[in-house]
Parts: structure tokens; C-alpha cells; sequence
């Protein structure tokens, strides 16, 4: 019987010969990840000094503080230096700010490799999976046993695989696959398990595409999404770590033809058209049609599910030459600093200003409603981000949509929710 | 710890996630000042209501979305001492546990009603509903997470083990 490919990293990490679904194994883990909001400053830093104890290995650590920043109140601005400080009293190299969120300085920085265990105190580390990793959130507490102790108990999860063939149509992103697997397995319908997806629309998608929908399995409730590492991952990862090509080959591992799956769903990426989730829950997924007309108070174009570089790069095309409806705000946060330069070299921030996008920096405020463009009480906004809860980017009193880049720029020219095909035609 | 947790219940629905526990625009502030917005979005009497009551009881996927600890966290400084669903979110789940808040499954949780008087036993799984004269099954807690919670969680727990290994040396 064959193995799925978290099965092997899983087993790999935890030093034993096979694992199946079900194991309660206790793993090896090989980057462990803090934010500001939920690191040091909440259970660990206090728990640590209780314990008495030290970080297991400093150089498997990350910190980077990026819900806070730039910080809007004193009180965030505090956090920060807690956050900043606490790393450096715990010889913590790896620490970044103001860079951008955090799951994407852990790809960039080549945190995140085929293969390995990343836990991170975030729900959408599991966007690690775009780079062959077996990547997922943890609590904090969690997080500390973590920092003792190099390691934690892990059940294997089942495997829900999802088989998306054909290709995507113009006007149709990553972020359309991701919210119709969303709409099809249901908000806790992955609830433990980890979901994979194959076929030739994900393998024809870069990775900065891949990880729209890696991002997002936690809303399905999956531990972890899963794609396999291959030429697409190894072209992102140049550069970005110290091992070779070949060593990254060496370490990845992908499911066995005859693994056991909990379920397999067959997708085909050509029929499917812009979708969007309506307020307030992410399975709430509805063809962009459906809900064409919705007026929209602003459109937000960030954070680490639809900020990246081709993210940016659809939108600016877009809206090249035209404005922003009136009385709209159409706010960018490209998802990293890199992303940014890169952007901004490319003329394409210039663009995005020049339809009338107020450019931010690179940051996790908007997506939670911590800073940079909150909402008001009956506002609505249409986001590239991943998730749509009662309260998250405001008032409770706003609505929120999820969907495409493209989905998005379309909706700040037309003012209310609009297909992207027809306002690219 | 006792193994019956006695109570009232306090009740809501289906898919109550991190977000509505622990609103983020809230987070910046100390427990004390952030536990008043606790549930806010869909009870704004929540911090109230969680003086008299002590078990949270909700219905499918509780604790979706974020890894927040502070949202177990903030239930139990406001005195909540088990929280009853019929199944959880993974991480809010494990989350429960480390802080050393017994989180029990319970198929039958949408026959609780608000102001039950609810007795949990985690060692036998069994909840009765004292009001209604209602027994339902519900998860046990293992005899290993038992002793995890019973030293408030993961922190209490690894220092006991350390202090066991001294004592062994």
C-alpha cells in the first residue's frame, strides 16, 4: 500500500520507517515561526522564563513581526518591541519587520523546503505546502512546547485529494480554484485532514499562484494543503536557500499512486469561472454573477493569499488606463517587501496609483482589522484575502466578499461586485 | 481537578470562530480590558453572562479560523471551565487542551440550552442535563491529557515532568 505524501514527511520527522493516517507520532520539527500578535508576548515568553528554559535551536527559529506594522497605536508600537527585543535577547537571527506577512518572508527567505515540518503560531502556515513542506498552525502554548523541546505530537492526518485538470480561463485565477474547493468541501469539511492538490492547472501555476490556494485549506478546516515540489518550486527557491537543487530534490516527497485517500474530488479548472464568498462565512461561495451589482464601499488587493507579484501584476493590467469608481477605496498592500520593489521597479505600483489605488506598505493590517483601512458599520468590501468572518476587517455591522485579484480590480472600476471578463472585454 | 465540572450552560450555534471570540481590533489590549468584546459580535452580554455561567456550549466546528490562543485563553479568564461542541476546529481544539480547558465532544450538544444545569463527567464521558433530567455521551478525556489538564495545561505539565526526572536522579 502506498503512502501519502504527508504520511512519508511525517514519518520522515518523526524518525520512524512508515506512518498512516491516524498516527499520533512525535516529530522532529524544522523551522518553528512566530508573528507579533501571537508570539512571544502571548503564554511563551512568560512560559519560558517559568520553565526556566532556552530555545532548543535558535537558527530553526523565525520571527517576524507583521500584524503590527506599521504600528497604529502605542500600544501595537509596544508589541513590537516586545517582540523585537524578546528575539534578540534569545539570539534569534531570524527575526524580520515591517516586511510584509509572515508566510511569505518564510518562502522568500527559504524557510520553507520540500519535505520539512514548519509550524508557525498563524492558522495559514499552511500556505507552506506550495513548496512541498507539511506546514501548519499552531497555538501558542503549542509553540513553546515547541521552542523547549525542538518537537511535537502530530496525528497524521487523511488526505482529501483534489484533482483540478484542464486549464484556467483568462480572467480566472488560483484564487477562483481555491474558493470552488472551498464551496465543494465546506468550511469544516476538511476538519484534521490535510488536503493535496494535483493535476495540470496547479502544476501549470506558479508558485506565487499555488499559494492562494495552499493558504487557504485551513478554511476548509484541513491541517495542512499539500502540492508536490517540482520544477515550478525549484525555479521559486533558487537563490532563496543554501541547499542545492539537487538536495531539495532529494528531500521532497510526493504521495504513491496507490496511497489512501479519505476522498478524491475531480475538478476541471476549464470550466470554472470567477467566484467569489459572500459574507460571512468562506464557504458561503456563489459565481460571481450571482451577486454582480453589489455595491462595494472599498476593494482591498493584499495580504498573503492575493498580494504577490502576479497578483498585482493581473490587476494593474486591468485597470491600466482607467479610474477607480468614485467613491471607492481601492487599497494595495503587495505581500512583501520584495514583492514591492519588484512592483515598483516594473511600473506596477505606478499603474495601480495612477487608477487611484492608495499604495501601502507590506502588512497583515487590513486582512484583521488591526489598521491601514478598517471598516465602517454597513460598509462592504470585496478582498483578495481569506477570510470573511462577522467583525474581521471592522465593524461587525460590514460585509465582506473574498475573491480573485482580478475580481477585485474589476469591482474598484465598476464601483459594486462585477465579473472581470466582462470588464476586461 | 474534579472529574464532574458542574454548571450552567451558556449556548450558541454552529461555525463560532476565533474572530467572534477574540475580535482582532481587541487583541492589542491586556485579557482583562479585551475579555469585555469577548462574543461580541453576536452576544455583547457575553463577559456578563460568563460570571454565572462556566460552560460554553456551542454546536458544530467551534473555534475555526485563527490559531489565537487568546481565544481560550480569554474564555477561561472570564470563568469558563469546560467548553462542550459537537466537534471542534483542530487547532482551537489543541489549543483547549495545552491551556488546560477540558474541551469535550458531544453529539447530542444542540439538546443543551441556554441556563442548563449542566455536570460533565470527563472521566466517563457522560453529561448530564440536570434541568431537562437528559444524560447524553460525550468524548472522555484520556488518562494522559487528564493529567495535562489537571496541571492547568502544557506549561504546569512539562514542569512536572522535569521535576519527576530530578527526583528520578
Amino acid at each position: 500500500m502506498g503512502k501519502t505524501m504527508s504520511e512519508k514527511i511525517l514519518a520522515r520527522a518523526a524518525g520512524v520507517g512508515e506512518a498512516s493516517a491516524g498516527d499520533i507520532l512525535w516529530v522532529n520539527v524544522d523551522m518553528a515561526m512566530m508573528d507579533d500578535i501571537l508570539g512571544p508576548r502571548v503564554e511563551i515568553a512568560e512560559g519560558l522564563m517559568e520553565l526556566g528554559d532556552r530555545v532548543w535551536d535558535a537558527d530553526k527559529v523565525a520571527i517576524i513581526s507583521d500584524h503590527y506594522t506599521p504600528p497604529a497605536s502605542v500600544k501595537q508600537a509596544e508589541i513590537v518591541k516586545f517582540t523585537r527585543e524578546w528575539a534578540a535577547l534569545h539570539g534569534i537571527k531570524n527575526y524580520y519587520e515591517f516586511v510584509g506577512p509572515c508566510h511569505q518572508i518564510m518562502a522568500e527567505k527559504g524557510f520553507v523546503l520540500p519535505g520539512t515540518v514548519v509550524l508557525g503560531t498563524d492558522s495559514h502556515t499552511c500556505m507552506g505546502g506550495a513548496l512541498g513542506a507539511f506546514a501548519t498552525g499552531v497555538g501558542s502554548t503549542e509553540m513553546l512546547g515547541v521552542l523547549v523541546t525542538g518537537q511535537t505530537w502530530l496525528r497524521v492526518p487523511e488526505t482529501i485529494r483534489v484533482v483540478w485538470g484542464g486549464s484556467l480561463n483568462a480572467g480566472v485565477m488560483a484564487k477562483d480554484i481555491s474558493l470552488e474547493t472551498i464551496r465543494e468541501i465546506g468550511h469544516a469539511g476538511a476538519t484534521y485532514k490535510a488536503v493535496e492538490y494535483v493535476g495540470e492547472a496547479i502544476s501549470s501555476l506558479p508558485v506565487d499562484e499555488r499559494m492562494a490556494i495552499t493558504n487557504m485549506a485551513v478554511e476548509m478546516g484541513a491541517k495542512a494543503g499539500m502540492m508536490e515540489y517540482d520544477g515550478e518550486a525549484a525555479e521559486f527557491l533558487a537563490g532563496r536557500t543554501a541547499r542545492t537543487q539537487d538536495e531539495l530534490a532529494a528531500g521532497a516527497l510526493s504521495s504513491d499512486a496507490d496511497a489512501s485517500f479519505a476522498r478524491t474530488l475531480v475538478k476541471d479548472a476549464s470550466a470554472l469561472t470567477p467566484m467569489i464568498a459572500c459574507p460571512h462565512s468562506v464557504d458561503n461561495v456563489h459565481r460571481i454573477e450571482d451577486v454582480e451589482a453589489t455595491k462595494i464601499d472599498q476593494a482591498y488587493l493584499g495580504s498573503c493569499t492575493g498580494g504577490r507579484y502576479s497578483d498585482l501584476k493581473a490587476a494593474a493590467e486591468l485597470v491600466k488606463g482607467r479610474r477607480i469608481a468614485g467613491g471607492i477605496r481601492f487599497l494595495v498592500s503587495p505581500a512583501s517587501q520584495e514583492i514591492w520593489e519588484r512592483a515598483s521597479r516594473d511600473g506596477i505600483l505606478q499603474t495601480l496609483a495612477e487608477a487611484g489605488g492608495t499604495i501601502l506598505a507590506p502588512t497583515c493590517g487590513v486582512c484583521v482589522g488591526l489598521h491601514s483601512g478598517l471598516l465602517g458599520a454597513g460598509e462592504a468590501c470585496i478582498s483578495s484575502s481569506n477570510r470573511n468572518f462577522i467583525g474581521r476587517m471592522g465593524s461587525k455591522e460590514a460585509e465582506i466578499y473574498l475573491a480573485s485579484p482580478l475580481s477585485v480590480a474589476a469591482a474598484a472600476l465598476a464601483g459594486r461586485i462585477t465579473d472581470p471578463r466582462e470588464v476586461a472585454a | 481537578m474534579n472529574r464532574i465540572i458542574s454548571g450552567k450552560a451558556l449556548k450558541y450555534g454552529d461555525n463560532v470562530n476565533t474572530d467572534i471570540i477574540s475580535p482582532p481590533q481587541f487583541m492589542e489590549l491586556p485579557i482583562e480590558e479585551a475579555a469585555e468584546y469577548a462574543m461580541s459580535a453576536v452576544d455583547l452580554d457575553f463577559h456578563t453572562k460568563a460570571r454565572t455561567h462556566s460552560i460554553f456550549v456551542a454546536g458544530e466546528n467551534l473555534g475555526s479560523g485563527s490559531s489565537r490562543e487568546t481565544s481560550p485563553l480569554t474564555l477561561k479568564y472570564l470563568g469558563i471551565e469546560a467548553v462542550v461542541a459537537v466537534f471542534f476546529a483542530r487547532i482551537f481544539y489543541r489549543n483547549c487542551i495545552n491551556l488546560g480547558i477540558p474541551a469535550i465532544e458531544c453529539a447530542e450538544a444542540d439538546r443543551i440550552a441556554e441556563d442548563d444545569e449542566i455536570e460533565i463527567d470527563i472521566a466517563t464521558g457522560t453529561i448530564s442535563n440536570v434541568t431537562k433530567g437528559e444524560k447524553y455521551g460525550c468524548s472522555r478525556i484520556p488518562e494522559h491529557i487528564f493529567e495535562l489538564i489537571e496541571g492547568g495545561g502544557l506549561v504546569g505539565y512539562m514542569k512536572a515532568i522535569r521535576d519527576r526526572k530530578e527526583n528520578e536522579l
